[in-house]
């Protein structure tokens, strides 16, 4: 099996540790995820500035994506939210289409309907299937309860994501968690933002966001939560410290990618999965891997 | 509320964007509001009263309100409106509109110009690949030339001193 891996702007300089689980997990699947150099921005940063252009960018992105007739799987999920937006209206829309094209014919390129993104986590789970992935686990997780996080843009919006999960009764990252024999915990505060979306407009704001489900989450006692975009991981992960200092409470929730307790499960090593890298370090799982 | 101040055609124009055409079949029911993230945690951000405002034509108001950009893009209400106005996508051609009237936060133009520079919001330079090269990942390389051409905007020369971004 052959993809296109679509790095896009944060993951390939701040998530190295997600990438080379990704990476590391999708080869141990037979999964072999080509790189390609042209892949850039996908253009959401600037759709709530300037959509027409934003489209623009997510456009040459798809249509040079496209000429490789591969699937196109991106890491993080604005990135997946937002070309999977950008190829739905394309495909939909021919007067947008023709507009589009105008746009993208000086540069040599050319947008071709069709073009079919998905999202790692759901790539994984529809096209490699849970049934391939449990033929490869041989160290299950059975003692270790995670927490999903699914955020947005995996599941929404959902007339784009047809066919794929319920976005107000979510299972998808449930279901991958326990393919590795660890419980998925079902919480509160389970299908909520983190918060990353007003991050910018206001801090304290996107803070207690993910502050709400943290301070959840460490109630609980989860050996981690589990994240598959970069944005979701600034918030739990890159700003827990800030938000327990600002919320006043003892918050202490370790933060993995799906990939790499998927690695673990399927005997990769921690060093493999670039745990060295993760900042609230998930100890009573890796007490299990030393 | 004076009627004088209103301008009926704001909610045309804001249908006229792409994705705004649902304002027009809100009936206020406030399915979104209740199912917002950030509402929850911050009443004075109300989806609904900010649809309410501008069919009611209360144009500079709502452009101009810091409210609008506290949108966290989540798409619950749209997943949970009877109408389907699909009230993330409206709240997007309404920032859209505020941007093109000047109102936008500065952070869109910096990203704009970052995008002409680099292709990426986040640079790729040496550091970065040599980082990577140890964790035996493949090189990424920036190729900025189509954003340049996409977005209209040269590659700037560095700012001189004191310029602000």
């Amino acid at each position: 099996m052959e993809a296109l891996l679509f790095l896009g702007c944060t993951v390939p300089v701040r998530n190295l540790n997600y990438e080379l689980s990704a990476r590391k997990v999708a080869a141990h699947l037979g999964v072999e995820l080509k790189d390609m150099a042209e892949l850039g921005c996908c253009g959401y940063p600037l759709k709530a500035f300037d959509q027409e252009t934003a489209l623009l960018l997510a456009a040459r992105a798809l249509a040079q994506a496209g000429s490789t007739g591969l699937t196109v799987v991106p890491l993080c999920s604005s990135c997946a939210g937002t070309l999977n937006e950008a190829a739905h209206h394309l495909d939909h829309d021919p007067e947008t289409r023709a507009r589009v094209q105008d746009k993208l014919r000086p540069l040599g390129l050319e947008y071709r309907p069709g073009v079919r993104v998905r999202h790692l986590a759901r790539y994984l789970l529809e096209e490699v299937g849970l049934k391939a992935i449990a033929q490869k686990i041989t160290r299950p997780l059975n003692e270790f309860t995670f927490a999903p996080h699914y955020g947005c843009h995996l599941l929404k919006p959902s007339r784009v994501m047809v066919g794929f999960d319920d976005p107000e009764a979510p299972t998808s990252l449930a279901r991958l968690i326990e393919v590795t024999g660890a419980q998925a915990l079902d919480y509160r505060y389970l299908k909520e933002c983190c918060g990353g979306g007003v991050l910018g407009a206001d801090e304290d704001l996107a803070g207690r966001m993910a502050g709400r489900k943290l301070m959840e989450l460490t109630q609980a006692a989860v050996t981690a939560m589990v994240v598959i975009c970069p944005f979701c991981n600034v918030m739990f992960e890159g700003q827990q410290k800030t938000i327990a200092k600002k919320l006043g409470s003892e918050i202490k929730v370790p933060v993995v990618y799906l990939t790499q307790i998927l690695g673990l499960a399927m005997g990769l090593s921690p060093d493999e999965l670039g745990f060295r890298l993760n900042r609230v370090k998930p100890k009573e799982l890796l007490a299990a891997f030393k | 509320m004076r009627l004088n101040d209103c301008d009926p055609s704001f909610k045309h124009e804001i249908a006229r964007q792409p994705g705004g055409e649902g304002i027009k079949t809100c009936f206020a029911c406030a399915a979104c509001t209740a199912r917002c993230p950030v509402g929850s945690l911050k009443p004075e951000y109300d989806p609904r009263r900010l649809l309410r405002l501008a069919i009611l034509g209360r144009r500079e108001e709502v452009l101009s309100s810091p409210l609008i950009w506290l949108c966290c893009s989540c798409q619950n209400c749209s997943e949970v409106c009877p109408q389907d106005v699909r009230c993330t996508d409206v709240l997007t051609a309404i920032k859209n509109l505020a941007a093109a009237a000047g109102y936008a936060p500065p952070s869109g133009q910096a990203m704009a110009r970052q995008l002409a520079a680099h292709g990426r919001l986040l640079e790729v330079g040496e550091f970065e690949n040599d980082k990577r090269a140890e964790l035996g990942l493949p090189p990424v390389s920036e190729q900025p030339g189509d954003y340049q051409a996409l977005l209209g905007l040269k590659p700037e020369a560095p700012r001189p001193a004191g310029e602000g971004a």
